[in-house]
């Protein structure tokens, strides 16, 4: 088994804190980089488990803290703008002031050699965790966006009695069809209707999987006993969808939301009179 | 070295035996208890029962009956419901066309397969001639 | 062995599911319901799935089936109440369970049979050339 080489730093904590903070605002991350509170908890921890090793730092109990902090650390750091540069060069200077204080220590080449290695391989692979935290704070930032995004852009308005309309605006994916399939659908059941108004004036452009999405939701009003009309074709989406072979036969389809309206009375047998002055 | 690549991992698991058409609703039943239990939408829910009950038709009909796994996945990023669908009936001569719309050797309505596919996340079939059939359905909380 | 009921309102029979459905029950209900129809010589059949939380294709052909059947018998056939759910999931399986007919509840449900009724109706009246 390897020698525990790193043992001896925990008696330089302070002084590889000073090295540690002097390089970070010598490279230039003088502006607030410089967490005393986290770094010092960094440190400390990482030097407790170099100390607790017996063999290579990586495999201790406490080495798993010391990851867990760091992607904390990253991730919290992330959040507050940090660059996944930045958080690097964090854990580089870290390295760079340890390595300082080995090379006071360890007289020995070939121990110091040694002890760079251990250093090394403990680091490296921390520095990974950090760009992974990263990464993941932002795709939670994106996922989560999407969900607002696709909530926020599908409501479904009453009308008329007996009337919904959903205006979509923006592309139409599969994920978001299921939500205004979902959406549309129930409000139908809550309120009773038996006329939904699809308007499509705001999908930037129909190609066939949106029409194929068009359909489905077409399908499913049926399947369930109200009738779908999509109106907002504009003339170049009809071009489209006659140039791609879409067949949208079988859909009511209408040039405006007001045409949609008018469809929608007549099939409730009401009408719009204007009234006549006496 | 702890991993921390991405990887499925199972949380909770049983294993239910199916013999009898009666075991089908028992067997939906649990399956949709998985689901509420992560919180799955009721859509989702419906999508992953309806391919349940699609395939758990075919381990009774063409595999004589056999065995459902039901398990709790995650993968880090979401948690989901995976169900494993084990017969040892004669198997499937050719998957290709069996996955393909509109091809039924009983007298369902053909769209067993491809159409269980479309609800699902992950869809994986395994089938040997007199060995029996093994199919694996995913569904994401998220998906 | 289990059974849904079938109600007898008037011309109409009225079934409401309660239960989940699996195919010994769904195939029951069908051949139970084509023989209740040509017992009261009935016109209309009203199936209310609003608590059925899952159609699968083989609960989705009985619906057809019963629909067809019930046709060729001279009643009209109704499904009312269809989950959004159930209704998106049949649409992703890639049924569109031709010749049912449905409604979103069972009073619309009514009101549709009552005016496909009325149509047959004046489609005899109109026979006997007496309109209004």
């Amino acid at each position: 088994m390897q020698n525990n080489l790193l043992s001896g730093l925990k008696e330089h904590e302070n002084k590889l804190l000073t090295i540690w903070s002097q390089l970070l605002i010598d490279g230039g991350s003088d502006d607030g980089a410089v967490e005393e509170e986290e770094s010092k908890e960094f440190a400390s921890l990482f030097l407790k488990a170099a100390a607790a090793a017996e063999g290579k730092i990586q495999d201790s109990q406490e080495f798993e803290k010391v990851e867990d902090l760091i992607v904390g650390i990253a991730s919290s750091r992330g959040k507050r703008g940090f660059s996944p540069r930045e958080n690097a060069q964090y854990l580089i200077t870290f390295k760079e002031a340890a390595s300082k204080i080995l090379s006071e220590l360890i007289k020995d080449p070939e121990q110091l050699f040694d002890a760079n290695l251990q250093l090394n391989a403990a680091l490296d692979n921390m520095t990974i965790l950090t760009f992974e935290a990263f990464m993941r704070g932002r795709e939670d930032i994106i996922s989560r966006q999407v969900d607002e995004i696709s909530e926020i852009s599908t409501p479904v308005i009453t009308v008329w009695e007996g009337v919904v309309a959903l205006p979509i605006i923006g592309t139409l994916d599969s994920s978001r069809t299921q939500i205004v399939m979902e959406n549309l659908l129930q409000q139908i059941v809550d309120t009773g209707s038996s006329i939904a108004i699809l308007d499509i004036s705001g999908v930037p452009a129909v190609d066939s999987l949106v029409a194929q999405h068009l359909i489905k939701t077409v399908s499913a009003t049926r399947l369930m006993g109200a009738e779908c009309i999509i109106s907002g074709i504009r003339p170049e989406i009809a071009q489209t969808v006659v140039h791609l072979g879409i067949d949208l036969t079988g859909i009511i389809t209408k040039a405006s939301l007001a045409s949609a309206l008018k469809t929608a009375f007549d099939m409730l047998q009401l009408s719009v009179v204007k009234r006549k002055i006496v | 070295m702890k991993s921390r690549i991405m990887t499925t991992i199972s949380n909770s698991k049983e294993e239910a035996l199916i013999v009898k058409e009666q075991d089908v609703v028992p067997l939906r039943n649990r399956v949709k208890e998985y689901g509420v239990k992560i919180g799955m939408s009721i859509l989702n829910q419906t999508k992953l029962i309806t391919a349940t009950s699609e395939l758990v038709r075919n381990l009774l009909k063409y595999g004589g009956g056999g065995k459902v796994i039901i398990e709790s996945v995650s993968n880090g990023r979401d948690n989901g419901v995976r169900v494993t669908f084990i017969d040892n009936g004669p198997g499937i001569a050719n998957v290709e066309l069996a996955m393909k719309d509109g091809y039924s050797t009983g007298k369902s309505l053909g769209l067993g397969l491809p159409g269980t596919k479309r609800l699902v996340n992950e869809f994986d079939i395994k089938t040997e001639l007199g060995n029996g059939t093994t199919v694996t359905i995913t569904k994401w909380k998220n998906g | 062995m289990e059974r849904i009921p079938i109600l007898k309102m008037g011309d109409f029979l009225l079934v409401t599911i309660q239960v989940d459905l699996y195919d010994q029950l769904a195939e029951n209900l069908e051949s139970d319901l084509i023989n209740t129809i040509s017992k009261h010589s009935s016109k209309g059949v009203l199936i209310d799935i609003s608590a059925v939380s899952i159609i699968d294709s083989f609960m989705g052909r009985i619906l057809g089936n019963i629909a067809v059947m019930s046709k060729i018998m001279d009643a009209q056939t109704v499904v009312v109440g269809m989950q959004p759910a159930v209704a998106i999931t049949l649409v992703e399986l890639g049924l569109s369970l031709n010749g049912v007919i449905s409604a979103l509840n069972v009073e619309k449900g009514m009101d549709l049979l009552r005016s496909k009724m009325q149509i047959s109706d004046n489609e005899e009246q109109d026979y006997d050339d007496d309109i209004e």
